[in-house]
């Protein structure tokens, strides 16, 4: 039996020292109507069997096209040591840090990891991470609810999809009220935003670069949001933070972020990282676990989770969030990821996605009846309307082992002909050059 | 040891990509780009190789230190699952792929795991369909109450309440305050639910209860027919919260049993790492009456074997994950069951709760266990005794730590004074139930004699006791602060 080291002259014994004729007399509080009806899985199989059974199942899964799919979620290089690091055991098979005594390497990497990101965002608390991007901005949006005690949220439109509909779900039973604000051809309202706003709004939320990939300063938002005593929500994405205008900067109250472009593989979807830094109005709302710097017995400098008072078990039902388990892994790739990239590289890996990224834009804007939605400035993504169905230029370039690009028409009705366009890094000139070309002939 | 930001030193080069022709500032309008630089820290490869290597030395883990941290279940994590994980097939995968039309057919190999986990999840709990969607346990709690909550409001229930037995994890009455609910506490007699106890605050208010069998004191739950029975009676739900299944799987199905809703705890029963505190994973099975309410996307096996991914039920509560879960996880957990097949998964239940009764006679007498009968994985026992010398359970674990142990759960489940909960799991050799078990007893009889022994503990870790008042005061939360 793989995992279980106990010898027939061990159970033998346990037993005896248990006083217990055997096992399954240990069970015996299971009465026979309490057994299952069925436990029909499969026999266990050798290591060897399992891997390639997997490795079989990986083999299925189509990963060698050249992709332009972002959306949010970034296919970045990874510096090696990142793996190597983080497969050190002594941090991957630890729990949670509750003995800080023998749990100061997790705990100092988070309190770095708290640096780094507050850093990245211009606001000066932060927590140890949440599931993801979106939780963080379902996250966010309550905490705005609890400071403000009120229980409407403004929300843009160009904010990411995918977290709209995972903010509708979570706050449905809750007593809350959604607006959202159209967006105008990918690019914020920020009048029709700042219009929303009024004495019963608890935040206003919105995103840079947004959904579509256009940049915003939102200083002038979020100085009306203050005026009136709403919350000043941003959602970021953390490589562009290297050059863009910090959360911080614009006068944003909480800035969150999805991590997974720092240093996690695309994964279909997971582990990611949900970041979330605050200003210190805010910190007594934050959810989830925190570390803070402290001295041991002999003033030594030392770590521990700290403000535990506002988390579910000490607080049960009264606690900020229900959050336990968070991403503690993923935070540290991410801050180790941080730390090789260095200032310097993190600052390259966003100028030279930015370049390829209008690079691609002048490449596809060059075939007729391919044009930018918005002539906005964009990062690393840009959208374009294309004379034909997106759905349908994907499905022939795939074919072609080049994904183009994200359908917005899939989450914004009357934009069936727009294509969203990522790149990183990775991207190559030449895989562009390609791109433009084929997409050139489709159209033909 | 230093911070990293303290080694930093500017010019030194770390993993750079190569320098784009234009600089930002070449590129976008001034008004948009940052007026400062981050302050990330400038180092080698080798210097952030060496800082971490060193942070992970101040760590306990599984590999290097036996962790009978109770309700955590730290069982040993095979490492071929971390090959698994880290196949290009699996982790160069985007997860919007399979919502571009007929894209899903380039992600045939992840639609099938996901599939059949969940056909194999259903199986081991007797539930109707699962969701891998929830990316820790207390988020599939959220995500069950969410899914109860959708079926009362379905068929017109006016339901306002949630029980919590006084023995519930702490997430329980947070995520059912979170999912819009009012916690009923419900108090145990003699280590579990009481039907009379539960008569007294059941009423047709009641959406339903959320229940941990065995609970946190490792006790079986032996009235749950009748509790099964009293809340059918007015159309509540029952929720099996998933962190103890490795006490019953194999022997007892919670679907089998009445449960409506349950979460699973992937990085407990089946082995995936804890991570130092995620991620995690908590998918979520419901019985036949909930399948409507589950969160989309749902993926679905065509007759020809395809997969695809449905996402057309207007009953659903929605979108609980950007995607599809912490797929990364659900694929360790995947390889680990395939690896143990169905009698190994009964010999790891088994192993588990002869491990946990094991220790605790080997304790007996020694620690006081309230409630001292055949446990199930765990078992919870009192500092009592020793506070009358001033030996406290903190002090207990402190002690422990010294001796290379990591220490048990303290302070938990809240209804034991000075409580010590102790899950050894099945991982770990009877060798090393006995040196801990030797270590633990002498340890208390050194403190028994020189209290200050225990108060001074731990003295050979890279910090003794810390300071947590004045964590809490100074909010020194970066390093800027």
């Amino acid at each position: 039996m793989p995992y279980v080291p106990h010898t027939p002259d061990d159970i033998r014994r346990m037993l005896g020292v248990i006083g217990a004729p055997s096992v399954e007399a240990l069970f015996a509080e299971i009465g026979p109507d309490m057994r299952p009806k069925s436990f029909d899985l499969p026999e266990g199989k050798s290591e060897m069997a399992v891997l390639a059974q997997l490795e079989d199942l990986a083999r299925k899964n189509a990963v060698n096209h050249v992709s332009f799919l972002g959306a949010g979620f970034y296919d970045h290089h990874i510096p090696s040591a990142v793996d190597a690091l983080s497969m050190r055991s002594e941090f991957y098979t630890a729990y949670t840090p509750y003995q800080p005594e023998a749990s100061q390497g997790t705990l100092q990497a988070i309190f770095e990891y708290q640096t780094a990101v507050t850093r990245l965002t211009g606001l000066p608390y932060a927590n140890a991470s949440v599931y993801d991007g979106g939780t963080a901005l379902f996250e966010a949006a309550m905490m705005s609810v609890r400071h403000t005690d009120r229980r409407k949220l403004v929300v843009c439109e160009a904010v990411s999809p995918i977290y709209r509909v995972m903010l509708g779900s979570y706050t449905a039973n809750l007593n809350l009220e959604l607006v959202t604000i159209a967006h105008k051809d990918g690019n914020c309202d920020l009048a029709a935003l700042t219009a929303a706003l009024d004495d019963q709004t608890a935040a206003v939320l919105v995103q840079n670069p947004n959904f579509f990939g256009t940049l915003n300063d939102f200083s002038a938002l979020f100085a009306a949001a203050k005026a009136k005593g709403v919350v000043s929500v941003i959602s970021v994405y953390p490589v562009l933070q290297s050059v863009l205008k910090s959360p911080g900067e614009m006068g944003a109250d909480v800035a969150v972020a999805e991590g997974q472009s720092l240093g996690l593989p695309l994964s279909f979807g997971g582990p990611y990282l949900g970041i979330m830094t605050c200003t210190k109005e805010m910190i007594r709302q934050m959810p989830g676990r925190m570390v803070g710097r402290t001295v041991d017995t002999q003033g030594r400098t030392g770590y521990v989770l700290t403000l535990q008072a506002r988390e579910q078990h000490i607080r049960r039902q009264k606690a900020t969030s229900n959050i336990c388990s968070n991403q503690a892994l993923c935070a540290l790739r991410s801050l180790m990821h941080l730390c090789l990239l260095g200032e310097e590289g993190l600052k390259r890996t966003a100028e030279i996605c930015i370049e390829r990224a209008h690079y691609a834009a002048e490449r596809l804007t060059a075939i007729p009846g391919v044009k930018l939605l918005s002539a906005s400035p964009f990062g690393n993504e840009f959208a374009v309307s294309l004379p034909v169905n997106a759905y349908q230029a994907i499905d022939k370039l795939t074919n072609r082992g080049f994904v183009p690009g994200f359908p917005l028409g899939r989450y914004y009705p009357g934009l069936e002909n727009a294509l969203l366009v990522a790149c990183t890094e990775k991207t190559s000139k030449e895989q562009i050059g390609v791109l433009a070309e084929l997409l050139r002939g489709m159209l033909a | 040891m230093n911070t990293v930001f303290k080694k930093s030193d500017p010019g030194r080069e770390g993993v750079w990509p190569q320098k784009a022709d234009k600089t930002a500032a070449e590129m976008l309008p001034q008004g948009l780009l940052r007026g400062k630089p981050a302050g990330l820290p400038s180092l080698s490869e080798l210097d952030v190789v060496r800082h971490f290597t060193q942070l992970s030395r101040r760590n306990f883990g599984v590999d290097g230190n036996f962790y009978p941290l109770g309700s955590c279940t730290m069982k040993y994590n095979p490492k071929f699952t971390e090959n698994v994980a880290a196949l290009p097939g699996f982790t160069r995968l985007h997860p919007v792929l399979p919502q571009l039309k007929g894209a899903g057919r380039l992600c045939q190999g992840a639609l099938e795991v996901m599939y059949e986990t969940e056909q194999m999840l259903c199986e081991i709990c007797g539930m109707s369909a699962f969701t891998l969607h929830p990316m820790a346990g207390a988020h599939g709690e959220l995500t069950g109450v969410m899914i109860m909550a959708a079926y009362h409001k379905d068929k017109g229930n006016k339901k306002t309440k949630i029980i919590c037995p006084d023995s519930a994890h702490g997430t329980n009455p947070a995520s059912a305050a979170i999912a819009g609910y009012e916690v009923v506490n419900l108090p145990s007699k003699d280590g579990i639910v009481d039907p009379d106890e539960l008569a007294k605050v059941l009423d047709d208010q009641v959406a339903g209860m959320m229940m941990t069998c065995p609970n946190t004191l490792g006790l079986f739950e032996k009235n749950l027919p009748k509790i099964v029975e009293m809340l059918r009676s007015v159309d509540a739900l029952l929720y099996y919260d998933g962190a103890n299944l490795n006490a019953i799987m194999g022997k007892m199905r919670v679907g089998d049993a009445g449960f409506d809703v349950v979460h699973l705890n992937l990085h407990k029963t089946f082995a995936t790492p804890h991570g130092g505190g995620g991620p995690g994973a908590g998918p979520v099975g419901v019985s036949e009456k909930l399948v409507p309410y589950l969160p989309v996307s749902r993926v679905e096996k065509l007759e020809d074997g395809q997969f695809f991914l449905n996402y057309d039920f207007p009953k659903s509560i929605g979108y609980v994950a950007p995607f599809y879960g912490n797929f990364g996880v659900v694929l360790k957990a995947y390889a680990y069951i395939l690896r143990l097949g169905g009698a190994g998964l009964t010999r790891a239940t088994e192993a588990a709760v002869l491990a946990a009764n094991y220790l605790r006679k080997r304790l007996d007498g020694v620690l006081e266990v309230p409630f001292d009968r055949i446990c199930m994985h765990e078992f919870v026992a009192t500092a009592c005794k020793q506070t009358t010398c001033g030996v406290r359970a903190l002090d207990i674990a402190k002690m422990l730590l010294d001796k290379g142990y990591h220490a048990p759960t303290i302070y938990f489940p809240l209804i034991v004074k000075e409580a010590l909960m102790f899950e050894p799991t099945e991982t770990e050799s009877l060798d090393t139930l006995d040196q801990f078990a030797d270590d633990l007893i002498a340890l208390l009889e050194q403190s028994a004699a020189d209290p200050e022994f225990a108060h001074n503990a731990p003295t050979t870790l890279p910090v003794t006791r810390l300071d947590e008042t004045r964590a809490a005061r100074s909010m020194e939360l970066t390093d800027d602060l």
